[in-house]
């Protein structure tokens, strides 16, 4: 036989501690925490998905080239998410230098007008 | 040779059956990197509109049903562990609690299908939510509003579509299972089709808070 066959009781302790976890991020929304409501939803939904990773997908008891299959999904995610918002929310931090194009806009000065110049 | 079933269910690229149950579920996992990326794209445009916009998300989360959201998350945790106990009991080479097993995880994904379809996108169909098709929706922030439901159709939309093809796959399973095709030695099927649908259950555990709960009920 190949691959390791988990105890039923381990299955059904993971199964519980969903349905509790699923149970306290919905009673956690009707509770004000301000911007940690969100930290705390993102938590929570992390430790599910660890636990269904580790028991339900027996990441626990696999060899360790699948774990690096995971964790490599998981640097493409974090570099996927980390450069877009960076790009997003950095964006106004500095001025738009002026082009050639937008220069040609500009009504022309004249030469003895450069010092009044904008 | 002494194992004449176990050779028949070799295929004989492989040395043993060891190195090929890490070939089946290392092939899952790559799969599955794949679907990260394929989700992870929708996630990072959320996290920037969101962001942008955050009180027409906030608007839109509120008119979504937090009862049946958290019912068919619940759903879907029952379906994992049915999976899950399926998949032990192929490895067992119990067909007696293998086809029951199945057909049980088949029957809880498609109540999630129907769950979402005729409580949820229905009703929000009918309340004038889905852009593009009936969106009557004239609060504040209603162009933030009407992004948010793009969002919340698609993410929704698109996990269903998994959903679907997982009842499909476990459909397939199941003849197979019936026919008494799975045994200790012949199992990968059953857990490479185990592995995807866990992954579909964690997708939806990221779903549900962030569709859902943005924002804070109280």
């Amino acid at each position: 036989m190949q691959g390791h066959v988990v105890r039923k009781r381990i299955y059904f302790s993971i199964f519980g501690s969903l349905l509790a976890l699923t149970a306290l991020t919905t009673g956690m929304a009707y509770v004000n925490l301000g911007q940690w409501n969100t930290i705390v939803a993102l938590i929570i939904a992390c430790c599910k998905a660890t636990m269904v990773v580790l028991f339900f997908m027996h990441l626990r008891w696999s060899p360790r080239l699948m774990r690096v299959v995971l964790l490599s999904a998981l640097l493409w995610l974090a570099i996927l998410i980390s450069l877009t918002t960076t790009d997003f929310f950095s964006r106004d931090w500095t001025p738009i230098p002026e082009s050639w194009e937008s220069s040609l806009l500009r009504p022309p000065t004249l030469p003895g007008n450069l010092l009044h110049r904008r | 040779m002494a194992y004449s079933h176990a050779a028949s269910a070799l295929a004989h690229q492989f040395e043993d059956l060891e190195q090929q149950h890490e070939a089946a579920s290392l092939g899952m996992w790559i799969f599955l990197a794949t679907e990260v990326m394929f989700f992870g794209g929708l996630f990072a445009g959320y996290t920037i509109y969101r962001n942008l916009y955050l009180p027409g998300f906030e608007a839109g989360s509120h008119m979504l049903n937090v009862t049946i959201g958290a019912i068919n998350t619940a759903v879907l945790i029952c379906s994992s562990l049915t999976m899950a106990l399926a998949v032990r009991a192929a490895q067992l080479g119990k067909r007696n609690a293998l086809v029951p097993f199945l057909m049980l995880t088949i029957a809880l994904g498609l109540a999630f299908i129907l769950i979402k379809l005729t409580l949820e996108w229905r009703h929000d169909y009918l309340e004038g939510f889905a852009p593009g098709l009936n969106f009557t929706f004239a609060g504040p922030n209603a162009k933030s509003v009407e992004l948010f439901f793009c969002f919340y159709f698609m993410m929704t939309g698109v996990h269903a579509l998994h959903m679907v093809v997982g009842v499909g796959v476990l459909g397939v399973l199941l003849v197979q299972a019936w026919k008494g095709r799975f045994g200790p030695e012949r199992f990968n099927a059953v857990e490479t089709a185990g592995l995807y649908w866990h992954f579909v259950d964690i997708i939806w555990i990221f779903l549900f808070p962030l569709l859902y709960l943005i924002g804070g009920r109280y």
